[in-house]
């Protein structure tokens, strides 16, 4: 039963099977085994992150280019939930509609970038993708009439999400099933002409592959991925603000959750959104224990201080592109070969 | 080789167009020396990189790391020397601001060096590699930075001889961009002579047309790339400093905020090319100071607009370095 459903794309690892098991059971059984409104944070936030690294991965990981506008298709997604069910009143039809806009004008945006600029070169894509999410980002917060600003928009949804328990279910059975709609992306003869395109795009073309249609339409996917994962953010949160879904440093989390966890396989981003959220919720208790151990060093305690989590997984991050770049997934696969 | 000159005609109708629509002479003398400020400070921070694009195809995302570092730098001796940049004599002020920069340079060039040897070498011909290991490095100095210089923004007041405006007619013009302009033209110039008048300067645009042919008569094109990249760097310490100095405060997002106008002038400029380079960014400056006055709501696209119009014209910037 499980083949089809993986898409045929097992782990191939026993100790990362029973990882993947081990993080969906606990997403299941969060709000019995660990309860307190933060632990259930946690578990909603790595559920829809799950869903916004694995798009993510589509891009770099399969189809080997980097993008930087996926903050803006997962802000898309949250203002679209955001500005609809604060317009059009709490109803289930203003968030079908507002769900249903907000994937027309990521699928649109992602076109018009991709026709732009992914017909020249990886690099140049890039940055285009960097230049039109920090103008994103400056919409948001400059059309205060329409977004809240800096503030953003907190709304109410409909009388049946209101029970945290039932938004809860709601977000983790969605993200179950993109998560699991992306593995049969990649494992699609799609997935596997993106594959090719990455290893060798001269070749791929020169087999009559048009490179630039499917970079675009992977493009496309990807952008509507993320902009699902900010309509669950924002069902989640009932709030939508710049900060919570546009700024750059989720752009620099989804990186490293991506990189992390592995390139190329969609299970890394399940593994690295996982560590990664969890990391950036209690590193900082275990690292003020730290910091407080070696108070009297010089220089030490200000680099284990609570906020400098980052740092430390930056560095992770560099040693992971240079000697992992497979990540954590790739270890582990590698070790039963 | 025949002359471009269709980027510089789109530079003097920019110019002399905004003037009726600005509508007052001393409005337009302001904004037009505002926006050469601008564009030629942009214009400090992009060319490094842009030159370390065309030489050695490596585009640093961290690239606005080095700007953040070389105005943390001058934004700390400029506190340390507080006296001399408040003083009211000229010279001490000079003394101080030109103690600012050097540390800015130095302190920008030494990372840069180190970005070379340990961050970049190892991933030279590798684009997507080149993106994730200079982001990895960009996540790690800005954290660094916090930890030298803590989160906070820290304000910075401009030293004394270079407040003020000084007041032609009903044009005021502020002392700090006249200082501005002077100096990114000065850079311009030196910049120009370096790369078209010396034996270095036709080595490394040589590398630019093709690296291969260079290494096989006999050049060491890789030392080449070290002392571009180092240079590149110390530049874009330099015009941190500058920036700073503009701004009269730094903040840890400030070389995020300032890269992506700079990828906009690259992009406009076309990869790799300096004078594409000069001219992209004297067009972003003139634009936004332009539009900021005329249409305030528009101000902050307005480099994102241009950006599409120039690339529907010329597809790979508006000099593109032939690959």
């Amino acid at each position: 039963m499980m083949r089809p459903l993986l898409s045929g794309d097992l782990p191939r690892s026993r100790a990362l099977a029973a990882a993947l098991a081990l993080v969906l059971a606990a997403l299941i059984l969060a709000p019995f085994i660990f309860p307190g409104t933060r632990s259930l944070d946690v578990a909603a936030k790595i559920a829809v992150f799950v869903v916004l690294a694995a798009s993510y991965d589509l891009l770099l990981g399969y189809t080997g280019v980097v993008s930087f506008a996926h903050t803006m298709f997962f802000g898309i997604g949250g203002y679209g939930v955001g500005l609809a069910a604060a317009n059009w009143g709490p109803g289930w039809g203003s968030l079908a509609a507002g769900s249903a806009l907000a994937l027309l004008l990521s699928a649109a945006v992602a076109v018009a970038v991709g026709l732009l600029s992914l017909r020249v070169r990886a690099i140049f894509f890039a940055m285009i993708t960097l230049a039109v999410a920090a103008f994103f980002q400056i919409l948001a917060s400059q059309l205060s009439w329409l977004t809240g600003g800096e503030d953003g928009i907190n709304f109410s949804l409909p009388r049946l999400l209101h029970p945290r328990l039932a938004s809860y279910y709601l977000v983790l059975a969605a993200s179950t099933m993109l998560f699991l709609a992306l593995l049969r992306i990649v494992n699609s003869p799609f997935g596997r002409v993106l594959l090719s395109i990455r290893e060798n795009e001269f070749r791929a073309e020169a087999l009559g592959t048009r490179t630039v249609v499917y970079r675009t339409v992977a493009n496309c996917i990807g952008a509507l991925g993320a902009t699902a994962a900010g309509l669950l953010y924002a069902v989640w949160l009932r709030y939508t603000g710049p900060a919570a879904t546009l700024s750059f440093d989720i752009m620099v989390d989804i990186l490293l959750m991506v990189v992390i966890g592995g390139m190329g396989t969609m299970y890394g981003s399940v593994l690295g959104a996982t560590i990664f959220v969890l990391a950036q919720s209690y590193l900082r208790d275990l690292m003020k224990v730290a910091s407080g151990a070696v108070s009297g060093v010089p220089l030490l305690p200000d680099l284990l201080h609570p906020d400098r989590w980052l740092l430390w997984l930056g560095v992770l991050f560099v040693l992971c592109v240079y000697y992992f770049p497979t990540g954590i997934v790739g270890r582990l696969r590698a070790r039963r070969a | 080789m025949k002359r471009d000159w269709l980027p510089l005609a789109l530079l003097a109708v920019l110019i002399l167009g905004a003037l009726p629509l600005v509508a007052s002479l001393p409005i337009w003398i302001t904004l037009t020396v505002a926006g050469l400020a601008m564009g030629l400070m942009i214009f400090m921070m992009a060319s490094g990189l842009t030159l370390v694009f065309g030489l050695m195809d490596v585009m640093n995302f961290a690239h606005g790391v080095f700007i953040s570092v070389g105005a943390y730098a001058a934004a700390s001796v400029l506190l340390a020397l507080k006296g001399q940049a408040q003083a009211p004599g000229l010279a001490a002020n000079l003394a101080a601001i030109g103690a600012a920069v050097l540390a800015a340079i130095a302190l920008a060039a030494a990372l840069g060096w180190f970005f070379e040897r340990v961050v970049i070498r190892p991933v030279y011909g590798d684009h997507l590699r080149q993106i994730l290991v200079t982001m990895g490095g960009l996540i790690v100095v800005e954290q660094l930075i916090i930890v030298f210089w803590g989160p906070d923004l820290i304000s910075l007041p401009r030293p004394t001889a270079l407040t003020g405006s000084f007041i032609f007619g009903d044009a005021a013009i502020e002392r700090y961009r006249v200082l501005a302009v002077a100096a990114g033209l000065a850079l311009f110039g030196a910049m120009w002579l370096l790369l078209n008048r010396t034996r270095i300067g036709l080595l490394v645009r040589a590398g630019v047309e093709n690296a291969e042919m260079v290494e096989a008569l006999g050049y060491r094109v890789r030392r080449l790339f070290v002392g571009v990249f180092v240079v590149g760097s110390a530049l874009a310490g330099l015009g941190g400093a500058m920036w700073a100095m503009y701004q009269e405060s730094v903040n840890v997002q400030m070389g995020m905020q300032v890269l992506v106008m700079i990828f906009i002038v690259v992009i406009i400029g076309g990869l790799g090319s300096v004078g594409g380079c000069f001219v992209g960014a004297l067009l972003v400056g003139l634009m936004a100071n332009y539009t900021g006055f005329l249409a305030p709501k528009l101000a902050l696209g307005s480099n994102i607009l241009l950006m599409v119009l120039v690339l529907l014209w010329r597809p790979r910037g508006l000099y593109p370095v032939a690959k």
